[in-house]
C-alpha cells in the first residue's frame, strides 16, 4: 500500500474506515484511526507535519501528486437509513479555482457579466478541472465505504441494457420504425428523410447501373442514390482497385461485386465489414437460388443493360425477409450455423429411422424443420447440406409468408448455390398442421362472409411454430411420390407419437440460464445468475445452441443490442491476424465474453458489473452443460442413406 | 347440398390456375378452399397443390388444384401442371389490361397443348376495386368503364370468351363474390364421360356445354342481391 512510499504530505488516506462521517470540514487534523485494517505506523515526523492530509485515491497509478486539494465530506442519507460519505472538493481550495459544477458556483472565475437568466448549468465547466479529478479518483477511494458496498451489492444485479427500460435506447432510438414502409402519399423530401433515417440499407444494382433491389423506398425515390453509388464503384473499378467499403458519417458502406451485380450494404448498426459482406453474399445466394448462375450470366452477356427486376419478380419479398433478419440480428447468419430442436437422442434417432424407412427413390435430401429449428435430416452419404443453402430455405419457409400462407403442398424449383449453382432442384414443402390436415373446410357461401380482417403481423416473441417437411429431388416429376411419402410419414410419426413430441419440444422455450446454472443455494446476492445470455456454436457440427431470449431480450431493441454485442465479439475474434482465444469486454451497459477453441465458439453477455471471474466460471459451466447435452441440442451425423 | 345422404359418385378433377403475376390466383384458391382472404399476399413460389371437394346434386367433384406462380421465369414449368388437366382457370386482373393479354396467351397455349377436352374458364378478378363491386350487375351492364379502377370492360372479355368457347366470370376473391360459382360451373361443365375416362371429348361438344353453362351464369344473381343490400 501507499504508506511505504516516502512522499511527504501527499499521503493517501484511503484506509479511512467506512464509519467515517466527518462532515464539511476542510481540514481533518489527522487521519482518523480506521477500524480495519489498522494503518501501518507512520513516522511521527510526517504526522506532525501539520498539513491537511489529502484524500486522494492513492492506489491509482495516475495519482496527481500535485493536487493539493482538501476535500469536503458530505453525507448522503439513503432511503434505508444508512448514510454514506462522499467527498466534495472544497471550492477554491484546489490547484485551480475553477468551480467543479457541484453546489453553488462561485463567481470569481467567470467575471461580472452574470445575469439572473443564467442557470446553474451555465457554470458547469465543460472541461473538468483537477478539482473534479480528485472526486473522480475518490470514487475508487469510496469503494471501501459502507454506502459503496451497499451500492456495489446492488450493482451485481444490474442487467445488461437496463437503459432501454428507461427509454434510453441510445443509438437505436429509431429502431422500432426501421421496418416500417415509407408511405407513398408524401412529398419526396419527407420520404427521402424517412429513407435516410433507416439504420440499415441494402442496395443491389447491375454493373451497368440499373437498380435491381432496395430494402427501403421504391426505386424511383432512390434512383439518384443508385446512380451515385454506381459512379463511385465504377470509378474504382476503372482504377483496377475495387472499392471494398467506406465510411460516411455514422454509416459504413460495404460493397460486394459479384459477377455482373453490385451489392451495397449501408449500416449504422456497427457491424464489421466482414459481417456485412457475408450478409451481401447471402443476398447474392438468394438471387442465384432464383435464377442459377448460368442464367444470370447469360442475361447480362447478351444485354448488359437488362432490367433484372423482371426475371427476379417475386423474389423481393425473400430478399427483404433475409435483409430484415440480418437487421434484427440473426445468430444463425452471424455464426453461419443452424439451430436444432432439442430432442432426446433416442427420439431423434427414431425419427430419422422412420424418415429413412419412408423415403422414395428420387429423394436427395429430406428435412423436418420445426419453427426454424432442424429436427431431422436424411441425406445420401456422399452429399452434405451447406448451412448457407439451408439459410435460404428456412428464410423462404419461416421468415417470408410466401409458402405457409398459401396452404396445401408446394413444389418449388430452387437452386441451392452451395450445392450446385448451375441447376435447379425441386423442393416439396408441406406443413404438418395442428388440426388434421385431411379434414376439408366446407366451402361456405363466400358471398355472405365479410372480407376478413388484414392478417395480424404480431409474430410470436420467439420463432414461429410450424413443423415443415422438406423433400428435395433433382427430378421435377417427383411431386406425387413425395406427396404420398408425406402422407405415410405423417401417419407413422403420428402413430409413434413422435409428432407430438416434436410439438411439445417446440412449445417449450429455449433453455434458460437459470436452468443451466442453478444458483448456489445461499446466494449472497439476489442475482439470478452471473450471465444473462449465451450462444454456443459447435464448430464440427456447424450448429449452435443459445439460451432463451426471455425475459430480457424480447423487445426488438434489446435483442438488437444483444446481437450487436455478439457481433462485435465475433468481429474481434475473427479479425484477420488476430489469434484471440478469449476476449472479455466491459461496456457501460453490459459485460461480454467470447471464447474460441477448435471445437466451439462461445459468446455470452452479462450485466455491466459482473466480475470477470464470475463470468468465466459461468462460461465454464455452460460449456460443460453443452458437452453433456450435445446429443440433444445438436444433430450429429443425421440419417444417412 | 349436404355431405350426408346416399354416397354420390365421386371423381377427381385436375384443375390448373394460370395467369399473370399478382392477378389473384392464389387468393381465389384460398377463398375457395379455406374461405379466407389475405391482404398483400406474398407471391407464390413455384406452385402449390391443394384439394377441395365440390358437391353437385348428382355427384361429388374433388378438385385437385395446381396454383401456379405467375412470374415469367416459371412459365417454362407450366406444361408440367396443365398436362392431363381437365380444367383450367385463366385469371386476369380487371384493373390491368396487360393481364388480359397474358391471359389470352395462356388460353392459346392451353388450346394448343393441353388435353383436347380441357374446360377453360376466363376469370376477371378484383371486382371489389371497381364500382360494380356492390352494384349487382356483375356480368350485364357493368362494363362501360365507369368503375373506379376498372380497365377491362366486361364486354371485351366476355366477347373474347364467347369466341373461344370459355366460361367467363368476374370475381372478387376479397369479398368472395362469384368465387364458388366459378368452381361449381367448372364442375358442371366437366362431362360425365371425361370423368370416367379422364379424357375429354371433342372441342365442339365442349363449346356446347359452355352454351348450357351460360344459362347457369344467372345463378349468382342471388348472392348478388345480398351484396346489393350491403351497399
Amino acid at each position: 500500500m501507499a504508506p511505504e512510499t516516502e512522499e511527504p504530505a501527499v499521503k493517501s488516506n484511503n484506509e479511512a474506515g467506512p464509519g467515517q462521517e466527518t462532515q464539511g470540514s476542510a481540514a481533518v487534523p489527522s487521519p482518523s484511526p480506521s477500524p480495519s485494517p489498522p494503518p501501518p505506523p507512520l513516522p511521527p515526523r510526517r504526522k506532525a507535519s501539520g498539513e491537511a492530509p489529502l484524500q486522494v485515491g492513492g492506489q491509482l497509478q495516475s495519482k496527481p501528486t500535485t493536487a493539493v486539494s482538501s476535500i469536503d465530506i458530505s453525507t448522503l442519507s439513503f432511503p434505508d437509513g444508512t448514510r454514506g460519505t462522499f467527498p466534495t472538493p472544497s471550492v477554491g481550495s484546489g490547484p485551480s479555482s475553477l468551480n467543479s459544477g457541484y453546489g453553488t458556483p462561485t463567481r470569481d472565475s467567470s467575471g461580472d457579466n452574470l445575469t439572473d437568466s443564467m442557470s446553474v448549468m451555465s457554470f458547469a465547466p465543460t472541461i473538468r478541472a483537477p478539482g473534479d479529478l480528485a472526486s473522480l479518483v475518490a470514487a475508487e477511494f469510496n469503494r471501501k465505504s459502507r454506502a459503496w458496498n451497499l451500492l456495489r451489492s446492488q450493482s451485481e444485479t444490474v442487467q445488461p441494457f437496463e437503459g432501454i427500460e428507461f427509454g434510453d435506447s441510445g443509438e437505436l432510438a429509431g429502431f422500432e420504425r426501421e421496418f416500417d414502409d415509407i408511405p407513398e402519399n408524401m412529398t419526396d423530401d419527407v420520404r427521402l428523410s424517412m429513407w435516410q433515417s433507416k439504420m440499415k440499407h441494402y442496395l443491389i444494382l447491375s454493373s451497368a447501373g440499373k437498380p435491381i433491389y432496395s430494402r427501403h423506398g421504391d426505386l424511383s425515390l432512390i434512383n439518384s442514390s443508385m446512380g451515385v453509388i454506381q459512379t463511385i464503384i465504377s470509378f474504382y473499378e476503372g482504377a483496377k482497385d475495387p472499392l471494398m467499403g467506406f465510411t460516411a458519417g455514422k454509416a459504413r458502406f460495404v460493397v460486394l461485386t459479384a459477377g455482373p451485380l453490385y451489392f451495397v450494404a449501408i449500416s449504422k448498426l456497427g457491424e464489421s465489414d466482414a459481417q456485412l459482406r457475408s450478409q451481401l453474399e447471402a443476398l447474392y445466394m438468394q438471387i442465384l437460388s432464383t435464377l442459377t448462375l448460368p442464367t444470370l450470366k447469360n442475361i447480362f452477356v447478351h444485354r448488359p443493360s437488362t432490367d433484372l427486376r423482371k426475371p427476379l419478380e417475386g423474389t423481393e419479398t425473400l430478399l427483404s425477409s433475409l435483409a430484415d433478419s440480418f437487421t434484427k440480428g440473426s445468430p444463425s447468419a452471424l455464426l453461419g450455423a443452424l439451430e436444432c430442436l432439442k430432442l432426446r437422442k433416442s427420439q431423434r434417432h427414431a425419427i430419422n429411422n422412420i424418415f429413412l424407412k419412408n423415403r422414395t427413390d428420387k429423394l436427395l435430401y429430406g428435412l423436418i424443420v420445426a419453427g426454424g429449428k432442424l429436427v431431422s435430416v436424411i441425406r445420401p452419404r456422399k452429399h452434405s447440406l451447406h448451412p448457407s443453402d439451408l439459410q435460404l430455405i428456412f428464410n423462404m419457409l419461416f421468415e417470408s409468408g410466401s409458402i405457409k400462407s398459401g396452404g396445401g403442398e408446394s413444389w418449388i424449383p430452387i437452386c441451392l448455390p452451395a450445392f450446385n449453382n448451375s441447376g435447379y432442384l425441386y423442393m416439396y414443402v408441406s406443413f404438418f398442421d395442428d388440426d388434421n390436415n385431411d379434414t376439408q373446410h366446407p366451402p361456405t357461401t363466400p358471398s355472405q362472409s365479410s372480407p376478413s380482417p388484414p392478417p395480424t403481423n404480431n409474430t410470436p416473441p420467439e420463432s414461429p411454430q410450424e413443423i415443415a417437411l422438406i423433400l428435395i429431388s433433382p427430378d421435377r416429376e417427383s411431386f406425387f411420390p413425395f406427396s404420398s411419402l408425406r402422407t405415410s410419414l405423417y401417419n407413422s410419426l403420428t402413430k409413434s407419437g413422435h409428432l407430438s413430441l416434436i410439438r411439445q419440444s417446440l412449445s417449450s422455450p429455449r433453455p434458460s440460464i437459470s436452468s443451466i446454472l442453478p444458483s448456489p443455494s445461499p446466494s449472497p446476492s439476489n442475482s439470478p445468475s452471473p450471465i444473462s445470455h449465451f450462444i454456443y456454436k459447435s464448430r464440427p457440427n456447424v450448429q449452435f445452441v443459445m439460451s432463451s431470449l426471455q425475459p430480457l431480450f424480447v423487445s426488438p431493441i434489446a435483442r438488437r443490442k444483444l446481437m450487436s454485442q455478439y457481433q462485435s465479439l465475433h468481429a474481434a475474434m475473427h479479425a484477420k491476424h488476430s489469434h484471440l482465444k478469449v476476449i472479455y469486454s466491459v461496456g457501460e451497459d453490459c459485460a461480454s465474453l467470447g471464447w474460441v477453441t477448435p471445437l466451439f465458439e462461445f459468446y455470452c453477455v452479462a450485466g455491466p458489473n459482473v466480475s470477470r471471474q464470475a463470468m468465466t466460471e459461468a462460461a465454464n459451466k455452460v460449456v460443460k452443460w453443452v458437452g453433456r447435452e450435445e446429443g440433444r441440442v445438436f444433430i450429429i451425423g443425421g440419417g444417412v442413406f | 347440398m349436404a355431405d350426408s345422404g346416399a354416397p354420390k359418385p365421386s371423381s377427381s378433377v385436375k384443375l390448373v390456375l394460370l395467369g399473370e403475376a399478382a392477378v389473384g390466383k392464389s387468393s381465389l384458391v384460398l377463398r375457395f378452399v379455406n374461405n379466407d382472404f389475405q391482404e398483400n399476399k406474398e407471391p407464390t413460389i413455384g406452385a402449390a397443390f391443394l384439394t377441395q371437394k365440390c358437391n353437385l346434386p348428382t355427384r361429388t367433384i374433388k378438385f385437385e388444384i395446381w396454383d401456379t406462380a405467375g412470374q415469367e421465369r416459371f412459365a417454362s414449368l407450366a406444361p408440367m401442371y396443365y398436362r392431363n388437366a381437365q380444367a383450367a382457370l385463366v385469371v386476369y386482373d380487371l384493373t390491368k389490361p396487360t393481364s388480359l393479354i397474358k391471359a389470352k396467351h395462356w388460353v392459346a397455349e392451353l388450346q394448343r397443348q393441353a388435353s383436347p377436352g380441357i374446360v377453360i374458364a376466363l376469370v376477371g378478378n378484383k371486382l371489389d376495386l371497381t364500382n360494380d363491386a356492390a352494384g349487382g350487375d356483375g356480368e350485364g351492364a357493368g362494363g362501360d368503364g365507369e368503375g373506379d379502377a376498372r380497365k377491362v370492360t366486361t364486354e371485351e372479355a366476355k366477347s373474347y370468351a364467347e369466341e373461344e368457347g370459355l366460361l367467363f366470370f368476374e370475381t372478387s376473391a376479397k369479398t368472395g363474390y362469384n368465387v364458388t360459382e366459378v368452381f361449381t360451373a367448372i364442375a358442371n361443365a366437366i362431362p360425365e364421360t371425361s370423368l370416367k375416362t379422364a379424357r375429354g371429348p371433342g372441342a365442339s361438344s365442349a363449346a356446347a356445354r359452355t352454351e348450357e353453362q351460360r344459362v347457369n351464369l344467372n345463378g349468382p344473381r342471388d348472392p348478388n342481391a345480398k351484396e346489393g343490400c350491403a351497399c
